[in-house]
Order: structure tokens, then sequence, then C-alpha cells
């Protein structure tokens, strides 16, 4: 079913006229209301009166996450503050939190993308979703409530975090949905193993995951564990929270919703668009927004758009699954090196587990990976010999997929921390 | 004859051997062997104890990786030749050991032994009149 059919069925002209009327109007509302886009428009010499399609898109200036800090809290908000209805603020690992308002009709917006998304994963009235992403500033949990609730599904709104309790809500309310990161989905799987219970108490159907990078060797983990099908839900709380681009039965990448957030790919260098197919970073501009819109906000995510019709009827552009964030990819001795690839060498081996952590040290001026791995508690040998094989292994899979060679520790199973929200797969002692 | 031997995976953290202990230790649980083998990041322990079923449960309760391998204990003459005796016995059927270990005490002299069939290695040794220990001469000792 298509929540939507009119948009996100649209015919590439209808879509153009559209995203051309709703970015006149966004640059309007820029100039006329925040300081930090007029200023900018003057310096580029940018008149926002010549601005008619959205084919003039590339010509406009970027907006970056310093950006948003520089104006710090609500400098970029685009209406009186009387008009805002709810702020949600991202974890600033470093600095100052990510701040994002949201109007009456931003939240209706949201809870729409989130509607079509959960329809794309096939959720429908009679459904019991467990939201097991944080409720609170994070936009995960309340992000999805909304469009749950607007399905007509019945919500679960459990958060983050009590295994013990979400196990127990998941079988005595009958949840047929699931919705969390999936690093999460996978410790919810392992401890119903561990828990003993019944895979006929588990009624689970489908996972909506998200918030974090993950593999296609991550998701057939999760669907054998939890016995579900797993659908990728992307998003940022820049843009919007989750409900940026969702993946459909076909699992071809993720339909954005570009009524809404146009995307562009451009290479990081040189800030030049890319063309279909090409990888290179995800560029947002939020035309329908009232509260916060974005021009050409960039990610920071590495992936690539494919045009032409999906098998399930949409025409949204599709984006392939980010491979990382640009600040994700470490460069260790001059090579790029994506958390995910070696997430993917791991999955690939029955021995080992998803659970990992990669620590980058300089050492002598020289980058050193450490990737601690963690047995696979089911099972592993007490031969040395075989554990050894099994460390040899994962080295020389490493080291032909990356080009370079890490320090294999194995790790007692369980001792890397888990995360209830996003995995700290990554220790870098190179800045400390 | 089989024996349940139990194995820990321990990361090389100073004071896990220890924890290991005192939990077996409040556990009225007596190691009649241990050996360790170590790398250079983890080691294994490997022990016959009295009884294995609740070692593992309280181990893995307190959070320990514990697996249980099937060994073959033998206990043999404390005089020279013994070891060697056994050994060629098993080298004349073609048995592979994977790791063993032993002591010997006065007169009792035992070794551990690992092998992939350890099933093939008590009809061996008992065709020979081998004397092998059960789990509950273990828990005798």
């Amino acid at each position: 079913m298509i929540w939507n059919t009119e948009r996100e069925c649209a015919d590439r002209q209808q879509m153009q006229e559209l995203q051309s009327r709703e970015l006149v109007a966004m640059i309007k509302r820029m100039q006329e209301n925040v300081p930090f886009y007029r200023d900018k428009f003057r310096e580029e010499g940018i008149e926002p009166g010549d601005i008619k399609s959205v084919e003039q898109l590339k010509h406009l200036p970027f907006t970056t996450k310093a950006d948003l800090r520089d104006n710090y809290p609500f400098g970029l908000f685009t209406v009186p503050q009387s008009d805002v209805v709810r702020i949600h603020a991202s974890s600033g690992t470093t600095g100052k939190p990510t701040v994002v308002g949201y109007t009456q009709r931003d939240i209706a917006l949201w809870a729409e993308v989130v509607a079509r998304s959960l329809t794309m994963a096939g959720v429908h009235s009679g459904d019991t979703i467990q939201i097991a992403y944080g409720y609170g500033p994070f936009t995960g949990g309340l992000g999805l409530h909304y469009g749950a609730e607007m399905v007509s599904a019945t919500v679960i709104p459990i958060s983050t975090g009590n295994t013990k309790k979400q196990l127990q809500f998941m079988t005595d309310f009958k949840a047929t949905i699931l919705a969390c990161t999936p690093s999460y989905a996978a410790h919810l799987g392992e401890s119903i193993l561990k828990e003993g219970i019944s895979p006929a108490d588990i009624r689970l159907r489908t996972g909506v995951f998200g918030a974090e990078p993950w593999t296609g060797e991550m998701r057939t983990e999760i669907e054998k564990l939890l016995n579900i099908k797993a659908y990728d839900i992307y998003g940022l709380s820049e843009v919007i929270g989750p409900g940026v681009s969702m993946e459909c039965a076909c699992q071809c990448g993720n339909h954005v919703f570009e009524d809404h957030f146009i995307p562009e790919i451009i290479d990081p260098e040189t800030l030049e668009v890319l063309p279909d197919g090409a990888l290179g970073e995800l560029v947002f501009t939020t035309v329908s927004k009232e509260a916060m819109p974005l021009l050409r906000y960039r990610t920071r995510d590495l992936t690539r758009l494919h045009r032409g019709k999906c098998d399930c009827g949409r025409t949204l552009v599709r984006m392939d699954k980010c491979l990382g964030r640009t600040d994700d990819m470490l460069i260790i001795r001059g090579v790029n090196v994506f958390p995910s690839q070696v997430e993917s060498v791991l999955m690939e081996m029955a021995e080992t587990t998803p659970h990992y952590q990669l620590i980058i040290r300089r050492e002598n001026n020289l980058d050193t990976m450490e990737i601690r791995v963690e047995i696979n508690e089911e099972n592993w040998s007490d031969s040395i010999r075989e554990l050894e094989g099994i460390r040899r292994r994962i080295d020389h899979n490493i080291k032909s997929l990356l080009g370079i060679g890490a320090i294999i520790k194995l790790v007692e199973p369980n001792s890397i921390e888990r995360s209830e929200g996003k995995a700290k797969r990554i220790i870098d002692e190179r800045h400390c | 004859m089989l024996i349940k031997q139990l194995s820990v995976f321990l990361e090389d953290r100073s004071g896990r051997l220890t924890e290991l202990t005192r939990i077996l230790a409040e556990n009225d649980v007596n190691i009649t062997a241990l050996s360790v083998a170590e790398t250079a990041d983890y080691g294994i322990v490997r022990m016959v104890v009295g009884r294995p079923e609740l070692a593992k449960e309280a181990l893995e309760k307190a959070g320990f990786s514990i697996g249980l391998t099937d060994v073959v204990c033998v206990n043999m003459p404390d005089k020279p030749g013994s070891l060697y005796r056994i050994l060629e016995i098993l080298t004349d059927v073609k048995i592979n050991i994977d790791y063993m270990y032993a002591f010997s005490n006065n007169a009792v002299a035992l070794a551990v032994i690992r092998a992939a069939d350890a099933a093939q290695v008590i009809e061996v040794l008992q065709q020979h009149r081998l004397q092998l220990l059960s789990q509950s001469d273990i828990y005798q000792l």
C-alpha cells in the first residue's frame, strides 16, 4: 500500500514543479526572516528573486553543522518563537547540541512522512508497534510515535533500555512491529535467546530500524535472530528526524520524500553536484519546513542517488544505504576506513559476533588500528589453535578488504559495552 | 567415562582468574585439575571440577563464557613409562591429541586428554584395561 499516491508516485515534471514552487517560497521566508541567510545571499551575490526553479538549486550556498552551531540555539528559525511548538536537540558529542524547531505544520508533515514510511514497510491499523527508540530531545522516539498513530497502529511508547521490560511487553502485548536502532534490535534478539523465550511467544513480523549505519549482513543477522523482515528508515534531526527516506519491500535503496526534502549528491572536496549513481556527500534542502528550513544542508553521509520507477510503483528518487558518515570515516595510514566495512567482514564469519570496537592509536607517528571482537558465546572452541585460526582469518579478510593490517583481539562475549541507543564503535585516541 | 571439562575464555585482564576461583569457592566447587593456556591477549582456562554443571551455571551468572568439553581422565601408575604406554596405544590407532595436562602425587598419576573423538579414546584405552575415571570418581577425589 502507498500512503500518499499523489506525492509518492508523481511524475518527474510534477515533482519538479512542486519542488520549484516550494523552493521559491522557502528562499523568500529565509530572506525576510533570517539575518544569517540574508547575509549569505548578499555575500554570494544572489538575488533571491532570481531563483525560480529547482534547477537553480546548485547555484545556492550550502549550510553546514558549523552554521547551526554558530546560530545556536534559535538563530536559524524563520518563524517567531510563538509559532514553534516543539524543540528537539541532538546530543552534541563535541560542544553544543544541534537544535531544531517545529511548527504545528512541521509536526504534521513529520507524522505524514513517518506514516508513509511505516506504510512502505507494510505497517497498518491492527499492528502493535513497540517503539524502543529514545523518547526525549532525540528525534527517534517521538518521530516514530506520531507516524505510527497516524497509520492507526497501537503504539507501545516504551523508549529505549530496560531489556527485561521490553521482552515482557513484546510478548504480553503481542507486538508485531519493532522500531529501534539496529544494534539494539540485535541486543533484544540475543536477549530473547538468552532468556529462553519461546519463538511462539514473539509475534514480531517487521522491524523498522535506523539512526545508525548498518550493513546488509547485520540485516540478515537481525532478521534471523528475530524472525522478521527488517527495513531501513533514514533520517537526521537537522532535516526532520526519522522519515527522510525509507526502504520499500523491493529493498533497492531508500525512497527519499523529495517533495519535502530535496536530495543532491556532491563531491565533498570540490562541492560540485555529482550525477546520479556517483558516490558522494548527501545534501538536503528542506523546502516545506516552516520553523527551520535548511538550504543545501551537508549531511556528511556518503551515498548514491538513483532515479527510475521502482517495482513498488513509487517514483521517488532512491538513495543507497549510507556507507558511513564522512566524519565516521577514519583515515588510517592514509587509507579511508569505514566501521561498516569491518562489520561486514565480521558478519560473514559464524565464529564472531557483530559486537566489535575499533581503537585507533598513534604509536611512533604511525597509526595503528586495533579491532576488538567478541567471540561467539554459543559457538567457541577451547582450542587455542582454532581461536588463533579465527583471529588469522579476521586479520586476513580485513587486510584484503581494507588494504591495511589491523591488530585483532578476541575478547569475552558481552565485554564490549552494549548501547541501548547508538553503538560506541570507535575509540580514536589519536586526538586525545 | 566421559568427563565434562570446564573451559573458560579469559581476557588478559588482571584479577580475572582470581574472580573465577572466588566464584567456585563461594559455590563450594572443588577443582581437581586446572591448566591455563595463554596467548598474548587471552587465555583459556581448562578445569576438571567436582560439579561441572553447577560451576558452569554459577560462572555464567557472573558473566563468564563457559564451554563444556568432553575429555578423558586416565589413571596410571606413577612410574616411568606409564604415559608413554598410553600415548603409544593412541598413536597406533591414529588418534590425535588436541591437548592434555597431567599430574602425579604419591602413587597416583592422572592425565586429562582431549581429542576430537573422546568416545574412541575411551574405547581404545578400555580395551587395554587402563583405568579411566568417571565424573563421580572426580567428585570423590
